[in-house]
């Protein structure tokens, strides 16, 4: 299972960490939420002259971040951040974990408390092949994008780009950009994105 | 410089390392302590291992706990039993890896273990300061550590490392001097002693100050030493050094000498973890000196960055240097959320900080044990080779 996510490469994380490129400035100061191993941290630092920063909780992932010579908190994202201030970040990244984590709502207003903007990548259990396999197959999905078993998955919450827009109006969030990813490529627009999305990138600000 | 005597040592045998000093701060500049009195000269105990890059970049301080000493790693000689108190951690191909880099560590001001200190003589009355040894404070060691690295030649520090007491001379370090490291790694501390670690080494005091044969620390020389109160002094801290999880681990409710109580109270060691107590006590007297514990658990007690420097964000926030901060969970002397604090005050400086509690059931004391050391060396291998990196990019 770790060795798998270690050294196989994940066309998925690649796909969203060159999406999240996208959205970054260059010379921002960036706190990537479940850093991993620091892959997207150090591009940030070497393409984007970020002054970057990793939250992690693996110990192994954490290690290989340390050994990229990433500056990296081993946290929880279902505590509180509070070794984290308020407003030191311009941009916080939490790529494809909203999911995984205990109170979605909760780790979203910690990215802005911490961070001015929140970049935030979910999966979208709407795409036409995850809802193909519930209605076909009557089985729970695994697909390219979402590719766990039931019952060893990771993801603890199931959301779709509809549910996610509802998600951040209960939060007040301002939807900045909604950026559908289909295939390899982040949409600005697309038809039917709901369906034929498997993730998408949302910007979200605080609306002061 | 003195240097070369030092690798010359350790290319003889790997593992021998020799106890150096040199005489820093005489009579002409002597030091101007926290507390407004002078000392000098000052004589420094330290040892050294590997050799000092051409380039002198590759120097590692490691600062000692309460009551350790310059004899980080080795052995003095080929038939010492014990060798030096992190020597799982300090040598050849070990975190602070010897063949990479220089290593430093250096006994405090006011301890007893070579350099100056409560033992050493008065050049103003020819006899042993005792309790008129003037008061010392973490930042009178730390001026003292780096009058050293000024005479070894060194201008920068790769790194500055140390735990506990330790640790609070690698912030007081990056507070003061924080143009001289490019590290900090800071082990089970934080940036003050708390009122709990205070009122434990206020007891542990007490029991000196009780001890009959301490006589206001006049005692050198008598046939009596204060043994019974240092002792106790010992007892007490070592549990605060150790968890709950650890002491029921190793001793449980186990019996010293029989499987049955007794029922007789003059009987002082029943449990074993009563046997051990005593065994720490006694072990301790016979290293160290009751004015010198007094003095150094005051220095501890007093060190406080943020009523010296300000809040820490400021005084943290002038160094470059790249931050490794280190909690244990079990630890109960200087508990995470104090590491918590600092990691804090850094990231609002904006600096490079780096941060894990790692699991352990062997508290405050984690960074010392063997078999914790591993886990420890996970973060500092990769934090140490990836810093040098850095320097070298310059």
């Amino acid at each position: 299972m770790l060795a798998k996510r270690l050294h196989l490469p994940d066309p998925l994380a690649a796909v969203t960490d060159g999406v999240i490129m996208e959205q970054v400035a260059r010379g921002s100061r960036v706190i990537d939420l479940g850093c991993g191993n620091g892959r997207l941290l150090e591009r940030l630092r070497a393409d984007h002259d970020c002054t970057v920063q990793g939250v992690e909780l693996d110990f192994d992932e954490f290690t290989l971040g340390l050994s990229r010579g990433l500056p990296i908190i081993r946290a929880d994202l279902n505590d509180s951040l509070t070794s984290i201030p308020s407003g030191s970040f311009d941009v916080a990244v939490l790529s494809q974990t909203l999911q995984q984590v205990r109170s979605p709502l909760a780790v979203l207003k910690e990215m802005l408390r911490i961070a001015r903007r929140a970049l935030v990548v979910v999966p979208n259990f709407g795409h036409w092949k995850v809802r193909w396999q519930v209605v076909s197959g009557g089985r729970a999905p695994v697909t390219d994008s979402l590719p766990y078993e039931w019952f060893e998955s990771p993801n603890v919450h199931v959301l779709t780009l509809i549910d996610f827009r509802d998600l951040a109006h209960r939060g007040n969030f301002k939807i900045v950009k909604e950026l559908p990813i289909i295939g390899e490529r982040a949409v600005n627009r697309a038809w039917l994105a709901n369906l034929r999305a498997h993730s998408a990138l949302y910007v979200l600000e605080r609306i002061d | 410089m003195t240097i070369e005597t030092a690798s010359a040592a350790s290319h003889a045998a790997p593992d021998l390392v020799e106890r150096q000093t040199v005489t820093l701060f005489d009579e002409s500049q002597p030091l101007t302590l926290a507390s407004g009195r002078t000392i000098g000269p000052i004589t420094v105990a330290y040892q050294t291992y590997g050799e000092l890059s051409p380039q002198r970049d590759n120097a590692i301080f490691v600062c000692h706990a309460l009551t350790g000493d310059a004899h980080v790693a080795g052995r003095h000689h080929p038939d010492d039993r014990k060798y030096g108190w992190w020597d799982g951690f300090v040598g050849p191909g070990k975190p602070l890896d010897t063949n990479r880099y220089f290593v430093i560590c250096a006994n405090v001001l006011g301890g007893c273990q070579g350099t100056t200190g409560p033992m050493s003589i008065n050049p103003e009355t020819g006899t042993p300061w005792g309790p008129d040894f003037p008061f010392i404070t973490v930042s009178d060691i730390v001026k003292v550590h780096q009058a050293l690295v000024d005479h070894l030649g060194i201008e920068r520090l790769l790194a500055v490392i140390g735990g506990s007491l330790g640790g609070m001379q690698v912030l007081e370090w990056a507070a003061r001097y924080p143009d001289n490291l490019a590290s900090a790694i800071v082990l089970a501390a934080g940036a003050k002693l708390n009122a709990q670690g205070i009122a434990f080494n206020a007891v542990g005091r007490r029991a000196i100050y009780a001890d009959p044969a301490f006589k206001s620390g006049r005692y050198y020389g008598d046939e009596h030493l204060p043994r019974f109160g240092l002792a106790l002094a010992r007892m007490i801290a070592h549990i605060t050094y150790l968890s709950e999880q650890s002491i029921e681990m190793k001793f449980g409710r186990k019996l010293q000498h029989s499987d049955e109580l007794t029922y007789d109270l003059l009987k002082e060691t029943e449990f074993q973890i009563e046997s051990y107590l005593h065994y720490q006590g006694k072990q301790f007297v016979e290293r160290f000196d009751a004015n010198s514990y007094l003095l150094v658990t005051r220095a501890m007690d007093y060190f406080d960055l943020v009523e010296s420097y300000g809040p820490l964000a400021n005084s943290l926030g002038k160094t470059d240097a790249r931050f490794l901060v280190v909690a244990y969970t079990t630890d109960w002397l200087f508990p995470t959320p104090q590491s918590r604090e600092i990691v804090r005050a850094l990231m609002e400086a904006r600096k490079h900080v780096s941060f894990a509690e790692l699991d352990s059931p062997y508290g405050h004391d984690a960074f010392l044990i063997d078999s914790e050391l591993p886990m420890l060396a996970r973060l500092v291998t990769p934090f140490l080779e990836t810093t040098y990196r850095s320097i070298g990019d310059r």
